[in-house]
Formats: C-alpha cells, sequence, structure tokens
C-alpha cells in the first residue's frame, strides 16, 4: 500500500540539488516528483522516481547521503475538494501526517504523505476504498 | 602601607635588574632544594647531575629539566608535592577534560604570597584600600574566583564575591555598594554593557567604576579600547594560570604598555615550541615558568603553552619587572573560549558517542556583537530518516552532550558527508575567526 520515497540530506547552498539530479541523470533514473523541505541550515530533498532502489543504491555510491522511507501515495480525481475529503477522513481517524505533497499523473491528483501511525492509515484506506498507488506501479512509470 | 606610594611593595617592586638577578639566583637555589624532596625532580636532577649549588646565576635555570603539563597529570593527584599533604591547605584542580585532571597544592604561605601578587597588582593599576571591588569571576575550582577575593582583601578592600552572570544582580550591586573595580572576562563585560543599556544605565552618570581587571580569556587590544570607551572605565590586562597559583603572575601597570610578571617570584622565559631555545626579546614563543616561592607544588621550567614576546625590562612605571606582550595564542590545540579552556578531542569524543554522524567535524570560532562563539559541524554518515524533526531534536541532542562536556553552549550545525574540507594529512579542526587573531 506504500510506496518507496527517497530522502536526501542537502546542504543549504548553490549547487547541492544539482549534484544528486546529475547522478541520477547519469544513472537514467526517471523522476516523477521531487520537493524539498528546507530550513535555515540544511534541506531535505524527496524524490519519488521509477526504480527508487537502485535509485538509492546510485546516490549511495556517490557519497550522498539517503534515506529511503515508505509513504503512501492517493489517487486523487483532480477536482475541488478531493485533497479535504482524503485529509478528512484521516484526521478522523486520528491519524497526524508528518508532511504531505502532491503531484498530477495522468490526469489524477497524486497524494503523497507520511504518518507514522502506518497501520491505522492502512486500515482507513482500506475501508474507504480510497486508490491507492502501489510500490510495483512506480516501475511502469519509467 | 604608604597610601601615597605608587608601590604596594616598594622592596620588591623598584628593584634593579641587578638585584632581581640576585635575588632570584637565592630563590632558584631555595627552589631547587625544595624539588630534590619531590622523587620526580630527585631522579631529573641525578640523570642530569644537577645539585643546587651548581645555580650561580637565573639563567642557570636553563640546566634544569622541563615540566608539562602531562607530567602533573601523570603524577596526579599528589605525584607533585614538595611537602606532607598536612601542610597542605588548599587545593585547586583542572577539569581532567583530556585525561586525568591536574592538581595544584597550596601551603599557608602559598595562599599568602599568591594574595600578596594579587594586591600588589591592584595597587598597582590605581586601587587602595577604601575602593570597592567586585569579583564578577567564576569561583570554586577556577582560581580567578578565589585568587582575586584574597588578594583584594589583603590590599584591604571592600571585596564583593559577585561571582560570574546574573546581570541584572550585577548592576544592582554596582549601583548599591558603589563597585569602583570589577574583574571579569572580557566578554562578560560587553555583555554586561548591554544589560546596563537595556536598563537605562549610564555607567559614566549611574555608577563609581574606575578600574577593570580583564584576562582568563584572549582579547585584543581593539576589545580592551572598546570596553574602555564603553564604560570610560580603565581595563588592565590580567594574566594567571592555575600551575604557578591563579591570577597575579603578570599584570599591566597604568602605562597598559605590556604585563609585568613578578621576577621575584617567578623565573621567565621565552622559548621557540620546537627547539626549546631561547629566543631573542621581541620574537614570539612559548612562556616558560619557574616558580620561586612555591612551596607546596614548586615547579619547574613549567610549559604554559601560552605564546608571546619579550617587550622589554624597564617601564616609566619605575618597575624593572620582565613586561610581556599579550598572549598571541597558544603552541598546542587548546581554545580558550569565554574563560574556558577547550581541547578539539573533547569535542570529538562527544559526536564519536553519536552512530548518526560521520567522523569529520570543523569547530569554527567566531566574535559575534562582542560575544564569542562556537560553531560545531559535523558530517551526518548516514541519512537516518526523512522527517525534519527528527534532525533538529539529533541536533539538540549534541548541543546538549556538548555543553556537558564543555561547559558552553556551541551552534552545531549538521552537514552532508564529505562537504567540510579535508586537509593532506593531519585534518584541520579548529578556525579562529576572533578578533583578537587578526
Amino acid at each position: 500500500m506504500t510506496i518507496h520515497q527517497l530522502s536526501v540530506f542537502l546542504e543549504n547552498t548553490t549547487g547541492t540539488l544539482v549534484q544528486v539530479l546529475r547522478q541520477l541523470k547519469k544513472a537514467n533514473v526517471q523522476l516523477v516528483a521531487i520537493t524539498i523541505a528546507d530550513t535555515a541550515e540544511y534541506g531535505i530533498l524527496r524524490i519519488v522516481c521509477a526504480e527508487p532502489l537502485r535509485a538509492c543504491e546510485v546516490l549511495k555510491e556517490a557519497g550522498i547521503a539517503v534515506a529511503i522511507s515508505d509513504v503512501f501515495a492517493l489517487e486523487l480525481d483532480n477536482k475541488p475538494g478531493c485533497a479535504s475529503d482524503v485529509i478528512d477522513l484521516f484526521s478522523q481517524a486520528g491519524i497526524s501526517i508528518a508532511y504531505v505533497y502532491t503531484f498530477l499523473y495522468g490526469g489524477k491528483g497524486i497524494l503523497v504523505f507520511r504518518t507514522d501511525n502506518t497501520e491505522l492509515a492502512r486500515k482507513t484506506i482500506a475501508e474507504n476504498n480510497l486508490p491507492f498507488i502501489a510500490e510495483d506501479a512506480l516501475a511502469q512509470w519509467k | 602601607m604608604n597610601i601615597d606610594s605608587p608601590y604596594l611593595h616598594p622592596e620588591y617592586e623598584t628593584l634593579s635588574r641587578e638585584e632581581i638577578s640576585k635575588l632570584q639566583t637565592e630563590r632558584l637555589q631555595e627552589t631547587v632544594r625544595r624539588c630534590a624532596k619531590v622523587p620526580f625532580y630527585e631522579r631529573k636532577f641525578r640523570e642530569m647531575g644537577i645539585k643546587a649549588e651548581d645555580i650561580t646565576s637565573p639563567q642557570d635555570v636553563r640546566k634544569l629539566p622541563f615540566t608539562t603539563k602531562q607530567d602533573l597529570r601523570d603524577t596526579y593527584p599528589f605525584g607533585l608535592a614538595a611537602v606532607p599533604l598536612t601542610d597542605c591547605v588548599r587545593l585547586h584542580s583542572s577539569s581532567g577534560t583530556t585525561g586525568n585532571p591536574t592538581v595544584i597544592l597550596h601551603t599557608k604561605n602559598d595562599l599568602d604570597e599568591w594574595a600578596n601578587q594579587v594586591a600588589r597588582n591592584l595597587w598597582m593599576v590605581g586601587l587602595r584600600p577604601d575602593d570597592v571591588f567586585q569579583n564578577s569571576s567564576g569561583y570554586g575550582m577556577f582560581t580567578g574566583g578565589l585568587g582575586f577575593q584574597y588578594g583584594a582583601e589583603r590590599m584591604g578592600m571592600l571585596t564583593v564575591p559577585a561571582a560570574a552572570g546574573n546581570s541584572l544582580r550585577q548592576i544592582k550591586f554596582i549601583k548599591d555598594f558603589g563597585t569602583t573595580a570589577i574583574h571579569a572576562v572580557p566578554s562578560y563585560l560587553t555583555r554586561l554593557y548591554e544589560v546596563m543599556q537595556e536598563q537605562g544605565v549610564d555607567p559614566r552618570r549611574d555608577t563609581k567604576l574606575r578600574v577593570f581587571a580583564i584576562g582568563a580569556e584572549p582579547h585584543s587590544e581593539e576589545q580592551r579600547q572598546r570596553i574602555e570607551k564603553m564604560f570610560g572605565v580603565k581595563a588592565y590586562n590580567s594574566f594567571g594560570m592555575s600551575e604557578m597559583c591563579g591570577p597575579g603572575v603578570g599584570f599591566e601597570c597604568q602605562e597598559q604598555n605590556g604585563l609585568h610578571f613578578w621576577e621575584d617570584y617567578y623565573i621567565v622565559e621565552i622559548v621557540n615550541p620546537e627547539t626549546l631555545e631561547p629566543v631573542p626579546d621581541g620574537e614570539i614563543g612559548e612562556l616558560v615558568l619557574t616558580t620561586l616561592r612555591r612551596e607546596a607544588m614548586p615547579l619547574i621550567r613549567y610549559r604554559t603553552r601560552d605564546l608571546t614576546r619579550v617587550l622589554g625590562r624597564t617601564c616609566p612605571c619605575g618597575r624593572n619587572h620582565i613586561r610581556l606582550d599579550r598572549m598571541r595564542g597558544r603552541s598546542d590545540d587548546m581554545m580558550v573560549l569565554r574563560g574556558v579552556n577547550i581541547f578539539p578531542i573533547q569535542i570529538e569524543k562527544i559526536l564519536m558517542t553519536f552512530p548518526e554522524l560521520a567522523s569529520n567535524y570543523l569547530i569554527t570560532l567566531t566574535t559575534d556583537n562582542d560575544n564569542d562563539n562556537m560553531t560545531v559541524e559535523v558530517e551526518l554518515a548516514e541519512m537516518f530518516t526523512d522527517d525534519y524533526a527528527r534532525l533538529q531534536s539529533l541536533t539538540k541532542s549534541i548541543t546538549r552532550a556538548l555543553k556537558d562536556e564543555i561547559l558552553l553552549t556551541p551552534i552545531v550545525k549538521l552537514v552532508p558527508k564529505g562537504s567540510l574540507p579535508v586537509s593532506e594529512g593531519k585534518a584541520v579542526r579548529v578556525v579562529d575567526k576572533r578578533k583578537v587573531y587578526q
């Protein structure tokens, strides 16, 4: 029910983002979404891509600090209010969300989020029949 | 005690160079005799074939062995005592951050002589028994507390053991007690001035302050002058180290042209830290001190690791005791930050306890708004999370652990692996950008 997301620790200086992306380009990794959470001192670059495990190895070999984490990716209709309805379900179930971001793919809105309460999230998604992106779907995005 | 005399101890302060030399020769012989009772020195003297009678001039100190801080650690706690412990009345100890702590013992006479040195210095900068002296220095094991306390009392001043910190209370004391003189580390005085400004206190209008004794941390001439301008108070540089007794070893006179080191108490040498040969006057080298009066723990040719140079042996103030420049840095890797001695190894030791961190780190010392700060940048070994909050809590844990070790709160910055400069051979761990070294 979850997908692998890469998290890369970045120094908050010019040129650090491109160093990471260059490595992925060299290895011919197809990116699906990237987002950066930044603080004054450093940033965390989060990446959804086809073949995340291979991408992780590529970055590690290049000496880049990278972690893999499991995040949920829900497929939403690209219409007003859809994100609100879904988050509302989680909120009512008492699930706190660490972070969230969205992107468009194939005419659908994809909502990515991570929570520490994985089990409850799985249950909520199943009970409400929410369409989600599975790990094996990522490879098709290649 | 003649209030009108510029000297508290004219019989010693105004000695000619010749008389100083004669006195030092006698006292060095005494010191060698005293040290011969210490197994550590007795063995060295025997191996080198030295007896007290071989000392015929102060320069003969060069025939004697050096003593290092490591020797103090190796003989911890009482191995260098030259008298039975029952004759000792005081013990001061360093924090022992890089191995065994060091212990310094004092007899009653040692404390007396220490107080005399401090009293002499305070008199020299124009203080008299009707002054009110506030000691805003740390007490406890730090010798700047009790050292100035006893010296100021010896001189006859009303002495306020205010200790460090709590600026509002310090300002209240200054106003209520009519404080005329303060001893503190220079960075604290600039902090005190900020608080005075916030409180609407004008030191010129609202206080009787006229003399500062500053020391225990490196500071530049510019910093001193800025402090003097802020408060409208004369600030005099003080040198001390617990191995010699504490504060009082060297002090500026009202000419402010370098620190007079008291040659009736110490033999002063400046040596090349590599060859250990004496360097000519004016050239920077390592300060080496031999105690001449200490009973409990006399030290011969103690390598202070402080770098300085000889400025002269005469002075318009009438004292012919050797004048040394302010300390220019260290011949080892010790840092002095806000009066606290810190070795990089202490930082390293703490960082290594965090499995999330790699081994490369960089310590940067800066002066920001007159406050000296330490920034520790350290590389993350692995990206262990996708969560900002966890990185932040790691930063906090590191900061807390470092504070427990070095007693100061550094700024901790996590950086990606490979982003810190790795120099060829020995890694550069410390970058000192403080104003004092510019």
